[in-house]
């Protein structure tokens, strides 16, 4: 399968979206990442048990912050995709995209103090 | 300073009281008071003056009671621990039983949460057993809680409330004992309409002869509407109305709810009459006043002694 | 542990905003176990606190510290070379270590990052409730382990009030009476004898109400 995705996600490979913390999501943004979104294995099909679960709350408590911060919560998302649903990633890719192109560059590239 | 209040001489001549609640105004307005009064007057023992019931702020319980009493009504002094300390309680039992007023009924008092205060800071310095206790030492040992003498003491009767229909059961009437123990000489019971439980619990009472040495006085509202009959068994802490009277609020046309409601109260009461060990009853007719004279004319309670 | 949780973000910003050079403290001690004041945490809130500042177009440079605690003196001596290079100190530590600081350094402003909330336990993992309220005269042995000043909400010693309806307090149905447990623990030791006697008014003196309290142990004076 030659499927194709939006050449502007980088991609972060970790054993399991439990190892992302909340600082990783906010280093990314302070460097200039437009969005981060994090992709889980499915539900209940975690390795470590949880830790996409685990993940998830993290994500939603990520928003929060960010938010306040400024940078907008809808920066921040988290998917759950099967590693034999390579279409379904690269469609994701695409939704995801197309989000943060429509909500413009983070906030803190358009600004230089 | 030793007469008697017209509630304790009707209780110690054996008779069954009738008491009613007056809640005081959100402002300077005693013509409201005396308009409750007027109302009341004649028709029940004595009237119960709330002390910011639910952490509302209103006029205080000792300034109503006061313009009741000068209008010939035995008034019953609320007191609630949440407000003030030991220093103000004390300072408070004194003023009180200087203007004349008789009976103090001792609380714990809702938590402000309930109000219209809620960043308030409460107080609960003591709680009503220890008040219940600490007037009784006034009165009976002349000695403030300090252990300082108190020249002359204050000549009180001395309240408190229980609920009887909240489970466990047992507890209640354990709880009762305590506040007799600690000097409760009458008790005023919440709104009284689950009367199989109340039935039980002054059953346990007698078990423990609570009622021998302090006089119970059951409460009891009138239903208004079904929606009031709703909110209460939904909303008010502590409230437990059957599904059975609901049915009957709602089993008749609307313009005659509030009938309907008037009977099941006098109902109410004529069962409670007959419960060994009540000594009376408190009819807390909440923003409906003027119909206490009718339940208490129906109940056969007119006149009063 | 002191249980404490993080100020609102905007209020932060608000205190911040006469500084330019600013320096997260963090410390290692309850505020780290509760997750709100430790390394972690404070790395987050610095973080924020930079893009926050760099969107409202504010030069503003943060630093980041945690020191082992903030309520001893020792471990402030760390800041001794480096605290006066700073506009302000953040301090995430409870309403002792922020007061601590601030009366070493008297020359910076010591902010606090956190409300202190409470004394309390981790009832699971990211719960916690209070247990205590350093009444200074305990009485856990007349309830039963089970703290009436503190877990009832109206504190009373003869309880449970008119309020308690199904093990629950009044004020939350999901609060459980202090009374409530403390009667079933009676009931589990036949214990109900000690439930009928009367505790008399607490005296107050040694809580707050008697005025700052102090420990003085002169054995162990230096």
């Amino acid at each position: 399968m030659r499927i194709s995705y939006p050449t502007s996600i980088k991609i972060i490979k970790v054993p399991c979206t439990g190892r992302v913390d909340i600082i990783h999501i906010l280093k990314a943004f302070e460097a200039g990442a437009d969005g981060v979104y994090l992709v889980g294995c499915l539900e209940g099909d975690c390795h470590y048990l949880n830790g996409n679960i685990r993940a998830g709350k993290r994500v939603k408590y990520i928003k929060k912050l960010l938010e306040e911060t400024g940078i907008g919560s809808d920066r921040v998302s988290m998917y759950n995709v099967s590693s034999a649903e390579g279409m379904k990633f690269a469609e994701i890719a695409r939704e995801f995209t197309e989000k943060i192109k429509a909500l413009g560059p983070n906030p803190l590239k358009l600004i230089r103090v | 300073m030793s007469t008697q209040g017209n509630l304790e001489r009707v209780l110690r001549s054996g008779g069954f009281v009738v008491t009613a609640e007056c809640g005081p105004p959100r402002g300077v307005a005693p013509d409201m008071i005396r308009k409750k009064g007027e109302m009341l007057k004649g028709y029940v023992d004595a009237v119960n003056v709330t002390d910011n019931q639910t952490a509302v702020v209103r006029m205080s319980s000792l300034a109503s009671s006061v313009i009741l009493k000068d209008m010939g009504i035995d008034p019953v002094m609320q007191m609630v621990c949440r407000d003030r300390n030991r220093i103000a309680i004390q300072s408070d039992v004194l003023g009180a039983a200087a203007l004349g007023i008789k009976n103090i009924l001792c609380l714990s008092g809702d938590h402000q949460r309930f109000g219209d205060h809620k960043g308030a800071k409460n107080v609960f310095d003591i709680d009503s057993v220890q008040l219940i206790q600490c007037i009784k030492g006034m009165r009976d040992d002349g000695r403030f809680l300090s252990g300082e003498e108190v020249k002359p003491g204050p000549s009180i009767f001395i309240g408190c409330v229980e609920n009887p229909c909240i489970e466990p059961l047992e507890i209640r009437a354990m709880r009762l004992a305590k506040k007799t123990s600690a000097g409760a000489q009458f008790c005023q019971t919440q709104c009284v309409f689950n009367l199989g439980s109340f039935e039980r619990w002054m059953e346990m009472v007698r078990q423990l002869h609570l009622h021998e040495k302090v006089s119970i006085i059951a409460g009891v509202t009138p239903l208004r509407s079904v929606g009031m009959a709703n909110y209460m068994k939904k909303n008010v802490p502590g409230m437990d109305v059957p599904d059975e009277l609901i049915d009957r609020l709602k089993g008749v046309p609307k313009e005659k709810t509030s009938e309907e409601g008037i009977r099941i109260c006098v109902e109410t009461i004529e069962r409670l009459m007959g419960i060994e060990g009540v000594r009376g009853i408190h009819i807390m007719a909440i923003g409906w006043e003027d119909v206490v004279p009718e339940i208490v004319k129906l109940a056969g309670l007119y006149p009063r002694p | 542990m002191i249980v404490a949780d993080r100020k609102p973000f905007d209020e932060i910003i608000k205190m911040l905003a006469p500084y330019s050079n600013i320096l997260v403290l963090g410390c290692n001690e309850c505020v780290t176990v509760c997750a709100v004041g430790g390394a972690k945490e404070v790395a987050i809130l610095a973080s924020q606190i930079r893009m926050r500042r760099m969107t409202d177009g504010v030069k503003t440079k943060v630093d980041e510290k945690t020191l082992e605690r903030q309520c001893d003196t020792e471990y402030l001596e760390e800041l001794k070379d480096v605290i006066g290079s700073y506009d302000a100190v953040l301090s995430l530590a409870c309403g002792c270590g922020v007061q601590f600081l601030g009366e070493r350094y008297i020359d910076t402003p010591v902010l606090p990052g956190v409300n202190t909330t409470f004394m309390g336990v981790t009832e699971k993992q990211g719960f916690w409730t209070e247990r205590c309220q350093g009444c200074g005269n305990c009485v856990l042995d007349r309830t039963m382990g089970i703290c009436p000043v503190t877990r009832c909400a109206k504190s009373i010693f003869n309880g449970p009030c008119g309020g308690s309806w199904g093990g629950k307090c009044e004020i939350d149905k999901d609060l459980p009476c202090a009374w409530h447990l403390i009667i079933e623990r009676y009931k589990e030791r036949g214990r109900m004898d000690a439930f009928m006697e009367i505790i008399p008014p607490k005296d107050w003196s040694t809580a707050r109400d008697g005025g700052p309290r102090k420990r003085h142990r002169e054995d162990m004076e230096i």
